[in-house]
């Protein structure tokens, strides 16, 4: 009895929302992100799945890129711009410098897939389709007014940061410095591991261990 | 917008992200795709805060801000993984997952010899950080 009143009234909720908003009537900003989160979703898939090592970094890169431009639908103007400096500029460079370093075979690489890959597919399709279901069941209702000055401007994003979250902040730069120490630290015993320590002595060793720390970071 | 146009794009994302990783053999595939995974939770997190900051009201941007940390400390965590794995790759000779089974439970074969086997320790510490 309660059970088919609830129904009925998430029945009532749901028609006059869509009523308001144009159930299956999806606007223009609609259909761009639909568009590009195809593009993304593909490219994703592309990179998980090409056995070309260099080749997924690539579309990793077009991945992140439409991320970019989907956080530009969403008026996270300032977001979006970082995500193309940090993700699309530094870290996919990055793991082309870690393919390049470790000797990534160019071309195809018949191994790149482990052996278990189908309890993968089982395990991702299986949360993939739980996520969505839940997702989209619990958000069927909700809508999101990008009307108006945009909510992620970079006026917006700073004040808010630099008026509430000025001890993350520094605490996150605190952390940036601890790995970046890190980083230093991991390369440099390693290569101190691998030369002896006469060769080390060198300045040749020296040298080398110097360009190698700098091409690991 | 529907709010169920970017919460379900970053659940498929996310879950493309973790089959790479289960997937993968390779230890920088690996954390390519632990870079997509985490992407999905900054679309999820913008998209939440867009809503938000109309529907309550909030003037927090806790979403936003939450994403700039994400971000940042994203950058923080491939920079130290990149570390990890070229030192696993000058010890070992391999980036390749399946063959670092040093801390493995149970009878698995060792074929995980490289050239540095005088540095076993070092290494065995570095994969187990690798894997985790």
């Amino acid at each position: 009895m309660s059970l088919a009143a609830a129904t009925a009234a998430a029945a009532r909720a749901t028609t006059t929302a869509a009523e308001s908003h144009g159930f299956l009537s999806p606007t223009g900003v609609e259909i761009a992100f639909l568009l590009v989160g195809l593009v993304t979703f593909g490219a994703a898939i592309v990179t998980v799945t090409t056995k070309q090592l260099v080749h997924a970094a690539l579309w990793l890169v077009m991945a992140l890129g439409g991320l970019a431009v989907e956080y530009l639908l969403l008026t996270a103007e300032f977001i979006a711009w970082v995500q193309v400096l940090i993700y699309v500029g530094s870290v996919v460079v990055l793991l082309l410098f870690g393919l390049m370093l470790t000797k990534a075979p160019i071309g195809r690489s018949p191994d790149a897939d482990s052996g278990n890959r189908w309890v993968a597919l089982t395990v991702a399709v299986a949360a993939a389709a739980a996520l969505v279901w839940v997702v989209v069941d619990a958000f069927r209702t909700t809508w999101v007014d990008l009307k108006g000055p945009a909510a992620g401007s970079t006026e917006v994003t700073g004040a808010s940061l630099f008026q509430n979250w000025v001890l993350p902040f520094e605490a996150l730069s605190v952390l940036l410095l601890a790995a970046l120490v890190g980083a230093i630290v991991l390369s440099r015993k390693a290569k101190a591991d691998a030369t002896t320590p006469a060769d080390a002595a060198t300045p040749a060793g020296a040298q080398s261990r110097r360009s190698e720390k700098e091409g690991t970071r | 917008m529907h709010l169920a146009y970017p919460a379900v794009l970053s659940a498929l994302l996310f879950c493309t992200g973790l089959y790479g990783v289960l997937a993968r053999r390779n230890a920088i595939l690996v954390l390519m795709s632990v870079e997509l995974m985490l992407n999905a939770v900054n679309l999820n997190l913008v998209a939440f805060d867009v809503w938000l900051s109309r529907t309550a009201r909030d003037t927090l941007h806790s979403g936003q801000a939450l994403t700039l940390f994400t971000i940042a400390i994203a950058a923080a965590e491939i920079g130290i993984g990149l570390a990890i794995v070229l030192a696993v790759y000058r010890g070992r000779g391999t980036s390749d997952i399946d063959k670092l089974r040093d801390t493995a439970e149970g009878p698995a074969p060792d074929d995980s010899r490289g050239d540095g086997t005088e540095e076993a320790p070092v290494t065995g510490d570095e994969k187990a950080e690798a894997t985790a």
